[in-house]
């Protein structure tokens, strides 16, 4: 998903810059509070950034022969609400644009918008309906961090789309061809990227339990109960 | 292994077969250069939609040579993995500290006959 540096022209490069900023300086805001009035969820914090962290280094191969890497904002998202993301995301786009040449400062408000507004966003959006409506919390969460990682390719893909749109087929043209490369080559990262989220939060459950609960994750930390499923919420 | 690892372990599995398979397939043959990364991939459709476009930014950093940027690739991983271990690793060690207090005190109270004051609810 990463739009390489130079290759949005200058008005896409300034418009999706403009997009981003005020998620971005929301969600600085809301970690700065977060932080403030919760020291002791700092630690869970630096890992859901470290999640993002090492998922976004793993490029991994797909069906159509060809590689790409899964995002990780999913879990952020769901623990900590998107704006937080924005940040975490933020920071780790620009530890790529800056060191690996991946991505890039013209395109950083593009890849912003997509991984980490839009992708966190989403993934949150679909984590809480499907919430609400029942689903146990571990499909949710999986559902939650597939709609993430798939979503922020598909946002990169209406980027690229609508900067290039194909001189036959204009716009949707475009986007089928852009489509085919980022959208199509996600969905099986999206799945190791759903099946990690719920190991996480797995490991998250047995080992904190009364953050999950602060965070509204867990309804309740019903003493020691076996089975993780008689103590989550509902709604949140 | 109890049921919460077993299930932990088949999560991980799946994973690891999601990257294998296309491998061992052979899923990538039918193109010039198997498994290249999808960002290359659409920088080229953007020279094939349109052959003219000139990058107008280049990075300020590039690393110089594909060793130094699957270096710093690791490096990213390993930052990760490295504070997700510390936080892990730091909650099974509080809870396991918090155990031993606990039974200390609850030996210590069924010597004195008082009875515990339970609070279980803290993480």
């Amino acid at each position: 998903m990463h739009i390489a540096e130079g290759f949005l022209p200058p008005a896409h490069a300034v418009a999706w810059g403009v997009a981003s900023a005020p998620f971005v300086v929301h969600g600085a805001r809301s970690l700065v509070r977060d932080v403030r009035e919760h020291p002791e969820s700092t630690l869970l914090l630096g890992a859901s950034g470290a999640f993002t962290f090492v998922l976004s280094a793993l490029k991994l191969p797909s069906v159509t022969g060809s590689c790409s890497h899964p995002t990780g904002t999913g879990l952020g998202a769901i623990l900590f609400r998107p704006p937080v993301m924005a940040v975490l995301g933020t920071i780790t786009l620009l530890f790529q644009a800056l060191l690996l040449a991946h991505g890039g400062l013209t395109t950083l408000g593009a890849n912003v918008f997509s991984m980490a507004v839009v992708g966190p966003w989403a993934g949150y959006g679909v984590y809480r309906l499907l919430r609400r409506y029942g689903v146990p919390l571990m499909g949710a969460v999986f559902c939650g961090a597939f709609a993430a990682d798939l979503s922020t390719y598909c946002v990169t893909s209406v980027q690229l789309a609508l900067a290039f749109p194909d001189p036959g087929s204009g716009f949707l043209g475009a986007l089928g061809k852009f489509g085919s490369i980022f959208a199509v080559t996600q969905i099986p990262l999206a799945v190791s990227e759903g099946l990690l989220t719920v190991l996480v939060m797995r490991l998250l459950v047995q080992s904190s339990r009364g953050e999950l609960t602060r965070l509204g994750v867990l309804v309740t930390s019903v003493g020691g109960g076996k089975r993780a499923e008689s103590a989550e919420a509902v709604a949140r | 292994m109890s049921r919460n690892a077993r299930i932990n372990t088949l999560l991980l599995l799946l994973v690891a077969a999601l990257a294998v398979i296309p491998l061992a397939l052979g899923l990538g043959d039918h193109k010039e250069e198997p498994f290249a990364g999808a960002d290359g991939e659409a920088e080229t459709a953007i020279t094939e939609i349109d052959p003219d476009y000139e990058p107008w930014f280049s990075p300020l950093y590039e690393p110089p040579s594909g060793e130094i940027e699957s270096a710093l690739f690791a490096l990213q991983a390993a930052l990760g993995a490295g504070v997700l271990a510390y936080y892990f690793g730091l909650r099974r060690g509080r809870r396991q500290g918090e155990a031993r207090a606990r039974e200390a005190a609850g030996a210590q109270d069924a010597d004195a006959g008082v009875p515990t004051g339970a609070d279980g609810g803290r993480d």
